[in-house]
């Protein structure tokens, strides 16, 4: 059977969620809408800035691309359930003591993305920070700060200087 | 923008998604990763009465050795398919391209499947599958097809998939350790679709490069084999000449567009710039 109404049972920020959603609706706008989490940015609605980053099941993805219907049975984390745990506190210290950031709307999903290759990479070179962030626009800081924030936490989490 | 109204369904097994697809009509659309599809509902370029969610179909997962080939299902998303160990040693060619393809949350969701179902004309992957010779795997109520590659790509955005058609996975044939690969791509910035770009296959063979095939994408409307060109490179030596020879043939191959990114003679320069590259990485790895 198809539907105009779907029945979704999630876990976002650790806590479960049960809603009705429109098909048409995307993630971004259920998490804004529905649940009052506005730390998830919208930007391009079509997946090219890249402000909407969430995680679903471990992995960042867009959540302007992705439907509601779809995160069914997932699991969300936003900026805020990031930020409440503590997990990426010093990634945040680092790009407010580099100006990693003026107007902010990236921000968020720019420490999702930063996060991801720190967990995957403990000593990413400049390069790679820059391509594991090629897909998160930012119009304010030229991204050269935010290069810097990302690779000095790196190095913190490494047990070396600031 | 918000994407208009749709049904949408996700099944719990094929037949039943190709039983939806199939009541659903020819605008029914089918849903994996959605990174090609949902952009174009929230633009409004796409109104399908029905969205049919493949998503929840565990058959359609998982990449295997078959023979000395592989078998890629088509839920299998790029960022599964970048870590595979088995697709690095079998097919490097894929591990290389996926690293091309957009931005790593896009890689995260969008699938294998997806990215050829879709055909974008100046995207790495159908290109991948030309010069692979793969074969698409396609499920209808009436059964399985299996059709080439050459005769996938049929357009922008057109493939040889019919109405109620789902691709369900793609074999890979005959990787056998003598074969090499060769990848080079020009945009504009990191994750873009290309401008010009070209994947390449060829067999060492006694010191020479045997059945090279070169496939470029971001030059017409599918992915297209660049044959004069690689017969100028069968079983030829590496010199300046047979290079200088294949990069002519280009221009008997290919018949780039023109667009606000590129003129066809920058199109024309980029190919050759980037077969060059990819000759390269072809005799680097038959050394």
């Amino acid at each position: 059977m198809s539907a105009r109404r779907i029945r979704i049972s999630l876990e976002v920020n650790g806590e479960p969620v049960e809603a009705e959603v429109a098909p048409r609706q995307h993630l971004a706008d259920f998490l804004r809408e529905t649940l009052g989490l506005t730390g998830t940015h919208i930007g391009c609605e079509h997946g090219v800035c890249g402000a909407c980053g969430v995680r679903l099941d471990g992995a960042v993805v867009r959540a302007c691309l992705t439907l509601a219907a779809q995160a069914d049975g997932g699991a969300v984390e936003t900026i805020e359930g990031v930020s409440d745990s503590g997990e990426i506190a010093d990634l945040q210290a680092a790009f407010e003591k580099r100006n990693a950031l003026q107007c902010g709307y990236c921000t968020p999903a720019m420490l999702l993305s930063a996060q991801e290759l720190l967990l995957e990479n403990a000593a990413p070179s400049r390069e790679e920070i820059r391509d594991h962030l090629s897909g998160n626009y930012c119009r304010c800081t030229g991204y050269h700060a935010i290069v810097d924030a990302v690779e000095e936490t790196a190095r913190q989490r490494r047990g070396g200087p600031a | 923008m918000k994407a208009p109204e749709f049904d949408y369904a996700r099944p719990a097994s094929l037949d039943e998604a190709l039983r939806l697809l199939a009541d659903g009509g020819e605008d029914a659309r089918v849903i994996a990763g959605g990174q090609s599809l949902v952009p174009a509902l929230n633009l409004r370029l796409a109104a399908p009465p029905v969205v049919v969610d493949i998503g929840g179909l565990d058959p359609l997962r998982g990449i295997e050795a078959v023979g000395d080939g592989l078998r890629i299902g088509a839920l299998v998303r790029h960022a599964e398919l970048a870590r595979s160990a088995l697709v690095a040693a079998r097919c490097p060619l894929l591990t290389q391209a996926i690293a091309h393809v957009a931005h790593p949350a896009i890689r995260n969701r969008g699938t294998f499947g997806g990215s050829l179902a879709q055909a974008d004309p100046a995207a790495e992957l159908p290109a991948c599958a030309l010069a692979l010779d793969a074969i698409m795997i396609v499920a209808s109520r009436s059964g399985e097809r299996r059709v080439a590659a050459q005769d996938f790509f049929r357009g922008v955005y057109e493939t040889a998939l019919a109405a109620g058609e789902i691709l369900v996975a793609v074999e890979i044939p005959a990787l056998g350790a003598d074969r090499r690969f060769g990848f080079a791509e020009f945009s504009r910035r990191r994750g873009d679709f290309a401008i010009v770009g070209v994947a390449a296959a060829a067999t060492k063979s006694g010191g020479r490069l045997a059945s090279p095939r070169i496939a470029f994408f971001g030059t017409g409307d599918r992915p297209q084999l660049a044959r004069a060109a690689a017969a100028a490179l069968d079983g030829a030596a590496n010199d300046t000449n047979t290079r200088k020879a294949a990069r002519e043939k280009l221009a008997a191959d290919l018949d780039p567009v023109e667009d606000s990114t590129a003129s066809r003679a920058m199109r024309l320069h980029l190919a050759g710039e980037a077969l060059e590259q990819a000759i390269d990485a072809l005799w680097r790895e038959a050394a």
